[in-house]
């Protein structure tokens, strides 16, 4: 966005302080916006000032434009970016994962294959982690056998859909039965632009416009569309997986992005699609085809595809994807807390020991592992540090007697019903709250070691 | 961007787009239609493409390299390997185009360690016969899987472990450097309060060896062991968690009051898995890069990343989700092969030149496709035209 201070944004503002955005003053809303955790429509009184509303508006939109595809709960937002490198901000809108399907698949195969990618879930830090869309592949045969496929995909999913056929007439086929799904088309090239401009303006659906490697035309494709007047383009520079064209295709990734944000060329600042499907093309087995899309999968999550296009739905492969967009997408700006409570690691009984860590996700998380890598059944309270790890926060006095205690409380969690050793286990770097945690809990408390994967080895030699 | 028009105008208009005739419409008055101008030029400019050339500029704020430093000495220089590795020298982030790789940016180094350890079992399987043996160990990880260095980890001296004196673990030091002729990194137990000595008789032994000696951190002795690096001809590793400024702070003071020289000093800020805090430690790397390469001289040296803690996270070794919520996991030892190589992929990304890694598969293919991603790797050409209707599974 072209503002980046609250200050240059609060002169835009009505300047009156009334409260109704729910933040307490202008000033306050203003650095919402900015970290983009507010929406301009929030400020009612701006809103009846079209003029002055429509010129923040412009001035805040994102560097790289946003699109939408698909309808309802399963939408997806495709795009957004502001920045180049994910501390400067945030990353926005994870990037979207499409597998494929494609019309000469057996219709019970197609059905299996559509229902596997509806129906991956993987549990990551209180939620799932799920796949956006189906993208269903034309092999040339017929529009009729496209238009079929794209029905059944249609029968069995509310995933978002992506129409893939070089051909004008396969890609009518497909939207015919699923416009007002909103799906995504692709693609538009230098040889097909025309009738693809046409579908994409008379459906109003995204497209995604295509050159092998080069950016001119590229570049070509998206001042052409843009001044017919189609706004919601995604590029797709080619993703070549080996040799030197990979370095190529990461090197346009690298470009474009930078124009984008950095250079503010707004001709070419839409979101980019990289295509790691084409790992299947080179002469590799289907294993190392596998690792190959993977790799190739990593590394343009990280460099800058907000869509993707994949092939392999075997989870040893998707676990990766979908961590390494958690990864990316986090937000730095918020500590990453677990809720504060008391969890079970494995089937503790009333003898199985119970340790006590912060409530800063990653040091909770690292603790889990090391608990759960042991076998160690056990009570793993995640005590309220305002989600800050164990050192600083009993120098910055966040993990004290009293919060572990009110923790214990909350979760009604009763040393005497619960254990029959009445003992915690403190971590080594919170050594110094052993005195007064005895005294506020009236338990019994032992130092454990000061890193968590020394607890399997430590619970050999201490008893409760 | 609207104009005024009339409704003669606004007739015309809508004839040029192909619109014959607006039904259930009835003008009023003043009417005001706004359209975009880009719908008016629709009919002209349909028929021919709007040819453009596409240019972006380079990152002019990327003033300074980051530092050369070479680990292992030949005979020339007074060691006994057989090659010495070069890293740094990049004066942009990894693989961009604004300037050329000098050195090649992605040297795997496997790990040995100095006594049986338990692995996960994907890995395991690649090393259970050597386990007993480092230098066998260190033999099989250059021969049969091309490491580029050995990372030696000297875990017996841990006292909760063997408790193994200084110059025991320095016997297998001496061991490896006779078996393996490639550059060493030489590694503690991570034990604070021994290591600095432990690491003091290592360099001893290895002495004009060069090697990369683990580690200098804020919670050890750094000055003895930066003294002992300087003093037997070896190369630093300096070790912080997470940290950009405790990074920042531990550099000064190595190069200031312990007289490390400049091209002397790794980095290493810290590897999180994949999954399990890789979204710090890539930012932070990328952070201290990009200090480096703007400018910081406390910030711009190689980094090394323990890219073997990846396996840390339980989707790596687990042969399933412990939780019944979770679907399939698939199979391990391909998920395991790939979770090390992408925890390695995001922080060659962030700026990481070094690689200590385990699964021989996972360093293949981190360095392969690294390789191709510095312009290596010629052969493979793929035509992707008509891709869409070429791929058939
Ligand atoms: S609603 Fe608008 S005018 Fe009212 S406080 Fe918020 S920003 Fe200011």
């Amino acid at each position: 966005m072209k503002l980046n201070s609250p200050l240059q944004v609060y002169k835009y503002l009505p300047k009156i302080n009334c409260g109704k955005c729910g933040e307490k003053t202008c000033m306050a809303f203003a650095s919402r916006l900015v970290d983009r955790s507010k929406k301009i429509e929030d400020c009612q009184i701006l809103l009846q000032d079209k003029e002055k509303f429509l010129q923040l508006a412009e001035l805040l939109a994102p560097e790289i434009k946003e699109i939408t595809a698909g309808v309802g709960d399963c939408e997806v937002r495709i795009g957004g970016d502001d920045v180049l490198h994910r501390h400067q901000l945030t990353f926005f809108n994870p990037t979207v994962l499409a597998y494929d399907v494609w019309d000469t698949m057996e219709e019970g195969a197609l059905i299996e294959r559509v229902k596997k990618i509806n129906e991956f879930k993987k549990f990551y830090v209180g939620h799932y982690l799920k796949l956006d869309m189906i993208a269903v592949r034309s092999t040339g045969e017929s529009a009729a056998k496209f238009k079929s496929c794209v029905e059944k995909v249609l029968g069995v999913s509310t995933l978002p859909v992506m129409l893939c056929s070089f051909d004008p007439q396969v890609l009518k086929a497909g939207l015919e039965v699923c416009a007002d799904k909103k799906p995504v088309l692709y693609a538009a090239t230098k040889d097909n632009w025309e009738q693809v401009s046409k579908l994409a303006l008379e459906y109003r659906v995204p497209v995604v416009l295509f050159s092998e490697g080069n950016l001119d035309s590229l570049k070509t494709l998206a001042v052409t569309f843009n001044r017919l007047g189609i706004n919601d383009l995604i590029l797709d520079p080619g993703t070549y997986p080996e040799g030197k064209q990979l370095k190529a295709t990461f090197e346009n990734f690298i470009k474009l992005r930078r124009a984008g944000i950095k250079e503010s060329q707004k001709e070419i600042a839409y979101p980019i699609m990289a295509a790691p499907i084409t790992a299947w093309m080179t002469d590799n087995d289907p294993i190392m085809a596998s690792y190959l899309e993977a790799a190739l999968a990593s590394i343009f999550m990280i460099k800058y595809a907000d869509i993707m296009l994949l092939h392999s739905i075997e989870p040893h492969a998707l676990l990766s994807e979908v961590y390494m967009r958690e990864t990316m997408y986090t937000d730095p700006r918020t500590p990453l807390k677990v809720d504060s409570g008391i969890y079970k690691i494995g089937n503790p009984t009333k003898d199985s020991p119970v340790i006590a860590t912060s409530n800063f996700a990653l040091t909770y998380y690292t603790v889990e592992s090391d608990l759960s890598s042991g076998r160690i059944d056990c009570y793993l309270a995640s005590v309220n540090t305002d989600g800050i790890g164990v050192e600083a926060a009993v120098a910055g006095r966040q993990f004290t007697a009293v919060r572990i205690k009110e923790t214990f409380d909350e979760a009604g969690f009763d040393f005497k019903e619960k254990t029959s050793h009445n003992t915690i286990i403190l971590p080594g770097l919170a050594a110094r709250l052993q005195g007064d945690l005895e005294d506020v809990m009236g338990i019994k408390v032992l130092i454990g070691p000061v890193d968590s994967n020394q607890i399997p080895g430590w619970m050999d030699k201490n008893r409760l | 961007m609207s104009k005024e028009l009339t409704l003669a105008e606004v007739i015309e208009l809508l004839n040029n787009v192909e619109v014959e005739s607006l039904e259930g419409v009835t003008f009023e008055g003043d009417i005001e239609i706004e359209i975009d101008e880009s719908v008016m030029n629709f009919r002209e400019e349909a028929n021919k493409l709007i040819e453009s050339r596409f240019t972006v500029g380079t990152v002019k704020e990327w003033t300074t390299a980051i530092e050369e430093v070479t680990i292992g000495a030949t005979p020339a220089n007074g060691g006994t390997r057989g090659h010495a590795v070069t890293i740094g020298g990049e004066k942009a982030l990894p693989y961009y185009f604004d300037s050329e790789m000098k050195n090649p940016t992605c040297v795997v180094a496997i790990d040995v360690f100095d006594m049986p350890i338990q692995l996960a079992k994907s890995v395991r399987t690649s090393y259970e016969d050597v386990m007993e043996s480092p230098s066998d160990w260190a033999k099989k990880a250059v021969s049969e899987y091309h490491a580029d260095m050995i990372a030696l980890h000297l875990i017996s001296t841990d006292p909760k472990r063997k408790d193994a004196s200084a110059s025991e673990a320095s016997k297998t030091v001496e061991d490896v450097l006779q078996a393996v002729d490639v550059p060493i990194i030489i590694s503690g137990s991570g034990t604070h309060k021994k290591d600095p000595e432990v690491l003091e008789k290592a360099a001893e032994v290895s002495e004009g060896e060069r090697c990369l000696i683990a580690s200098a951190n804020p919670d050890n002795d750094y000055e003895r062991v930066a003294r002992a690096a300087n003093k037997y001809g070896h190369v630093l590793l300096s070790w912080t968690q997470l940290e950009i400024n405790a990074q920042k702070e531990l550099n000064r003071k190595l190069i200031k009051h312990c007289g490390v020289s400049r091209d002397r000093i790794v980095m290493d800020p810290t590897t999180a898995a994949l999954g399990y805090g890789l979204d710090y430690a890539y930012s932070n790397v990328e952070r201290i890069r990009l200090a480096g390469l703007t400018g910081d001289n406390e910030l711009n040296f190689p980094v090394l990343s323990a890219t073997t803690n990846a396996w840390n996270a339980r989707e790596a070794w687990m042969s399933s989700s412990p939780l019944k919520e979770d679907g399939n996991w698939g199979e391990r030892d391909h998920r395991g092969l790939i979770w090390e190589a992408s925890t390695g992929f995001a922080l060659a990304l962030a700026g990481c030149e070094l690689f200590m890694m385990m699964h021989p598969g996972s360093a293949q293919l981190l360095k392969k496709i690294t390789r191709m991603l510095g312009g290596s790797i010629n052969e493979e050409k793929t035509d992707l035209s008509n891709w869409i209707t070429k791929l058939i599974i």
